[in-house]
């Protein structure tokens, strides 16, 4: 079921009809520092993946909702921020004569969208539309490992296989083909770090950086988690205990 | 666990007291701890906090103009005061005022005056250039500010309030 | 009114002029509850902590919810993402509403097997379809106010059930749409009934206490009580074991909210709304699926409308479906054995309405939905005809006493 469900977001994804192949688009699950109950989040990988998105993906791909003031969350402090936000130019107005002006952005501002709605963003990536990445670790079954597989799941295609026009090979859909051109290559970026930039080492970071920006309260959440558990069940221990006390005048 | 110790030695009836009442106290605590996110929930959200500060270019203001800029969804009146209002403010009598304050702590540069526009009593915005002392007039319940932002007649109980706020160069400075 | 009620000079001050200490004393302490009462009873109240945990969130996510179609998505990320602790608030909200379901059908169960819809409780039980019906009514409006995929094309399939309203058909779903199609007049509407219902929810609440505080308490034996030895008050023995409950019950919903706030919902709820596209499997929230696979087990629309609804109305002539006098099931050997054939049926009926609708499933569909009504027009009626009970016993409190199963 998972796959079907897979099938259908992908064919979402392409705005192509969905071939629901079983068998094909198989997910390999990763481990990512952020599963389980204890989980976090990688703060040196979320910094690289930000670097791959803001080098490689935010192109084409708008990062809704997530603000440069989010950014923190990453690491950085204060004055990168700032310095972060102000390399965008961010549309404001109206100024007093009644225009439309950009400026350049402030820690409040949200990342800017690289394409001005829907249609200008199909009419300039062959008729396909890239998805807002900010939710896409949450808005596809098992999103990180979607993620990655995808982003390192290209290959040339078999002597039998017959592409559409403007479509890419990939393991990772199924169907086994996309719209969007292997978005990484070896070398693209130069980590700060010197982390080698291998495809899969800023697929996985990057993987990072976007599941953090689907749920940035996560780590929050896990904390809280901790603490209201174990709270929880000193509470139904001790509301145990004094039931049986009170029953036991019963008997 | 003081208590645990006393208790042993008591009757069971203390004991089985002890345990109502801690378990209460930890439900009571329980309720507490979710009714905080519920109350917390109503607090500004992040994003209003992330515009907490305002700048403004002083160079457009000429001398003896005032604009108002908007600071945490808050009217900022900015006066470039002439000589005579920074006389006016500096000639009064401190201990007779209602919120006795020197005109010199209002401002840092004298011939920029910068307040928060709401009015101290119940919160209308004052008009400026108005009242007996032509600085600001508030036409909701009648009080009269000086060209300090200083209550002088009418109900309001304090002074206009003066912002945070820092010159980042001569003619620019950040509220907040 | 002659008010010499115990207790500090406040209560009795407050007591004298509004007697509501009195009033609790007599709904809780001098409420005789049987004394035999097992687990199974304590989902009715847990249901209502689920009711009031759903409006307590519920109100406070309206502060920041827009139930504009332009704005709704974007409200609810920023809820997710701005607002101070609104990721909890929204995770107990959409955790909670699936658990006040399971809840709620254990209840049904429990009532189901214990024969608590018979003589004299019919109004009790009815009162609690009702109440079904509005939370499932609340539960699919509260879907749709997210504007994702799923809560768009759920409110376009489900709207579209009234279509099949034989002549007025297109009339009133294009009433319920405020439209061609769903859109914004849709989720505003849907918005403002949503916020209604919890309340009309929370009144037949207070009618379904009424008429349970007027017939009592059913139990585990199905027999009426027959003395003060049968009871106890029901505070502190009752309040205590569903406060144990209310324990037990918190810290499921929080291991999900805390650790896999998304594991019942679904993906496609984080794309926002596309009228253009409708995912290629859609299905309802799990606590619909049983209802989705009758639906979907009639090949025809009008018809396929009918047997859903019927599936749920069939419960309100039950009590005279039923022919056996004997309530509990632990005295009907018959009954017993298709009470656990109903509830597979019903379990096996959710997890073919969250297959495809194609190939072995539909043929899957139909048997477990005729069964289930087979169940209760034809096998309830026989059953409880043919059947021979197993002696009942004397008194509560003879079983309790003599130290069998309470």
């Amino acid at each position: 079921m998972k796959r079907i469900v897979l099938a259908a977001v992908a064919a979402l994804t392409l705005g192509a009809p969905a071939a629901l192949a079983s068998g094909e688009g198989d997910l390999a699950a990763q481990s990512w520092s952020f599963d389980g109950i204890f989980g976090q989040y990688d703060r040196h990988a979320m910094q690289r993946g930000f670097q791959v998105y803001k080098e490689v993906c935010a192109a084409c791909h708008a990062l809704k909702y997530v603000a440069f003031r989010n950014l923190a969350d990453l690491g950085f402090n204060e004055e990168e921020i700032k310095a972060i936000a102000a390399e965008y130019q961010i549309a404001d107005g109206p100024d007093e004569a009644g225009d439309m002006f950009t400026r350049p952005g402030r820690p409040s501002d949200q990342f800017p969208a690289p394409f001005a709605n829907d249609q200008a963003a199909r009419a300039s990536n062959n008729g396909a539309l890239p998805p807002n990445l900010s939710l896409i670790t949450k808005a596809r079954a098992h999103g990180p490992d979607y993620v990655y597989a995808l982003l390192t799941g290209y290959r040339d295609p078999p002597a039998d296989v017959v592409l559409g026009e403007g479509m890419n090979y990939s393991l990772a859909m199924p169907g086994n083909q996309i719209a969007m051109p292997p978005p990484l290559t070896e070398g693209q970026v130069t980590f700060a770090d010197g982390t080698p930039a291998t495809v899969e080492q800023m697929s996985r970071d990057v993987v990072q950086f976007l599941a953090w920006s689907a749920e940035p309260t996560l780590e929050e959440r896990k904390n809280a988690g901790i603490k209201s558990m174990l709270f929880l069940a000193l509470m139904t221990g001790l509301l145990y205990v004094s039931k049986r006390r009170i029953w036991s005048k019963l008997h | 666990m003081a208590e645990h110790g006393t208790a042993a030695v008591h009757t069971g009836e203390t004991r089985r007291d002890f345990l109502y009442v801690a378990t209460a106290a930890v439900s009571v605590v329980g309720v507490g701890a979710v009714g905080w996110p519920i109350v917390d929930s109503m607090n500004p959200t992040a994003d209003v906090l992330a515009l907490a500060t305002t700048e403004v270019d002083l160079v457009p203001i000429e001398v003896g103009q005032a604009i108002t800029v908007v600071w945490q969804s808050k009217p900022v009146f900015v006066r470039h005061r002439t000589d005579q209002e920074i006389a006016a403010a500096a000639d009064v009598a401190i201990e007779d005022l209602r919120d006795p304050q020197a005109d010199g702590d209002r401002v840092q540069k004298p011939e920029w005056l910068i307040l928060i526009g709401i009015c101290t009593h119940l919160g209308c915005i004052p008009i400026g250039y108005k009242g007996d002392f032509n600085g600001w007039f508030c036409p909701c319940h009648g009080s009269h500010y000086d060209t300090s932002g200083r209550i002088r007649v009418g109900p309001a109980p304090e002074n206009l309030k003066v912002p945070p706020y820092t010159f980042t160069t001569d003619t620019s400075i950040v509220i907040g | 009114m002659s008010n010499s009620y115990r207790g500090s000079a406040v209560v009795r001050w407050v007591n004298d002029r509004l007697p509501i200490f009195t009033f609790l004393d007599h709904q809780m302490r001098d409420y005789p509850a049987p004394r035999n009462l097992n687990y199974w009873w304590n989902y009715g109240s847990l249901a209502l902590v689920a009711l009031v945990l759903q409006i307590v969130t519920g109100i406070f996510l309206a502060m920041h919810y827009i139930g504009d179609a332009r704005f709704a998505f974007d409200s609810v990320e920023h809820i997710m993402r701005n607002v101070n602790y609104g990721w909890l608030l929204r995770y107990l909200h959409s955790n909670g509403a699936a658990l006040f379901f399971l809840v709620v059908y254990v209840h049904i169960f429990r009532g189901l097997y214990y024969g608590s819809y018979k003589s004299p409780r019919e109004i009790l039980w009815w009162i609690g379809i009702v109440i079904v019906l509005a939370m499932m009514a609340t539960a699919f409006m509260g879907y749709v106010l997210p504007w994702g995929q799923m809560s768009f094309w759920a409110a376009t399939v489900i709207t579209n059930l009234f279509s099949a309203i034989p002549l007025l058909g297109q009339e009133i779903v294009a009433w319920l749409w405020g439209g061609f199609a769903v859109g914004g007049p849709t989720l505003t509407r849907f918005y403002a009934l949503h916020y209604l219902l919890p309340f009309v929810i929370f009144g037949l609440v207070f009618l379904h206490l009424w008429a349970l505080r007027t017939v009592k308490s059913n139990n585990p034996l199905g027999i009426d009580v027959r003395g003060p030895q049968d009871t106890v008050p029901f505070h502190p023995y009752y309040t205590s074991k569903d406060y144990f409950g209310m324990g037990l019950f918190l810290l499921v919903l929080a291991g999900f909210v805390f650790y896999a706030p998304n594991y019942m919902g679904h993906p496609d709820n984080y794309i926002p709304a596309n009228p253009m596209v409708t995912p290629t499997h859609i299905v309802p929230e799990w606590y619909f699926l049983p209802f989705y696979a009758i639906l979907r087990a009639i090949p025809d629309k009008l018809g396929g409308v009918i047997a859903m609804a019927a599936s749920l109305l069939v419960l309100f002539v039950l009590p005279w479906l039923d022919t056996s006098r004997v309530r509990s099931a632990r005295f009907r050997p018959i009954y017993k054995v298709i009470f656990w054939f109903l509830l597979a049926d019903v379990v096996l009926l959710g997890y073919v309405g969250s297959q495809p609708a194609e190939g072995i499933w539909i043929h899957i569909g139909r048997a477990l939905t005729a069964y289930y009504f087979f169940h209760f027009l034809i096998l309830t009626p026989v059953v409880g005809k043919i059947e021979r009970p197993r002696p009942l016993p004397q008194s509560i409190a003879a079983v309790v006493l003599k130290g069998g199963k309470a």
